[in-house]
């Protein structure tokens, strides 16, 4: 079995995470584009948030899959801004402080996908720091 | 849809996620008849495309057309990539993705029905 080479995104480990951030980019982009598209009055705030969602998962997946110092930082700046989003919107909808008319890919926590995207942004940040303890030495 | 084909297929992609797990825990490689396997998969995925949009031309189909036709390529486009990231990786890790391709996949096609069947949701 192959090591991870230094500073590669996408070997080891990092193919599975990859492949987990590429779905819900696809996922959160065409649910997005069809929440927007077919019914953007019944809860525009809720769907403009579904679209940054989508945006943040885009950037991660091509981030990650990218060596390098900067992707690494994109990487890290989307990544670190799922985790506020998971936690802020599934904190708000989870004790129902603002009553969303739509579910959003993080509401609750992201219970209706088995609370991936609460687990996922963890594990990313866990690999992007194993990454730089790799490349530094 | 077809509801016993999309059995078919939903219990084919878990069992399929079953074998590569073991495969991932002792350590081994995705090896070709994880290709083969996934092939036949993908064929059972077409059948049911095929069938669906036959179905939907004929006016028999689901309320949602565009939202299933959107989950319909997404499903058909899955496994050729899961396979396309997976092989370049030759280590227990390249397996993995083919098992969370194939959970992934075992899903879609559960939400096919749903949207088939117009149940409410997304």
């Amino acid at each position: 079995m192959n090591g991870p080479v230094a500073g590669a995104g996408s070997s080891g480990p990092g193919r599975l995470l990859v492949a987990v951030y590429a779905v819900f980019a696809v996922g959160a982009t065409s649910r997005a584009a069809y929440q927007i598209s077919t019914k953007f009055e019944v809860a525009p705030a809720a769907y403009l948030l579904s679209a940054l969602a989508a945006v943040v998962y885009v950037v991660a997946t091509i981030a990650l899959a990218r060596p390098g110092a900067t992707p690494r930082r994109v990487a890290l700046g989307a990544i670190s801004l799922e985790m506020a989003g998971v936690l802020v919107v599934g904190s708000l909808t989870a004790f129902d402080a603002v009553d969303f008319p739509a579910d959003t890919v993080w509401s609750d926590y992201g219970r209706g996908y088995l609370f991936i995207p609460l687990v996922l942004p963890v594990v990313g940040l866990a690999w992007l720091r194993r990454r730089a303890k790799v490349s530094s030495g | 849809m077809v509801d016993p084909l999309a059995y078919v297929i939903i219990a084919a992609s878990l069992g399929y996620a079953g074998w590569g797990l073991v495969a991932v825990v002792r350590n081994q490689n995705p090896r070709e008849w994880f290709v083969i396997g996934a092939a036949v998969i993908e064929l059972l995925l077409l059948v049911q495309g095929v069938v669906a949009v036959v179905m939907m031309a004929v006016g028999d189909g689901p309320g949602e057309t565009a939202l299933f036709v959107s989950y319909l390529i997404f499903a058909l486009l899955l496994l050729p990539m899961t396979l396309f990231w997976a092989l370049a990786e030759k280590s227990r890790w390249g397996t993995s993705v083919l098992v969370f391709g194939t959970l992934v996949l075992a899903a879609l096609v559960v939400r096919l029905q749903e949207i088939w069947e117009g149940v409410p949701g997304v």
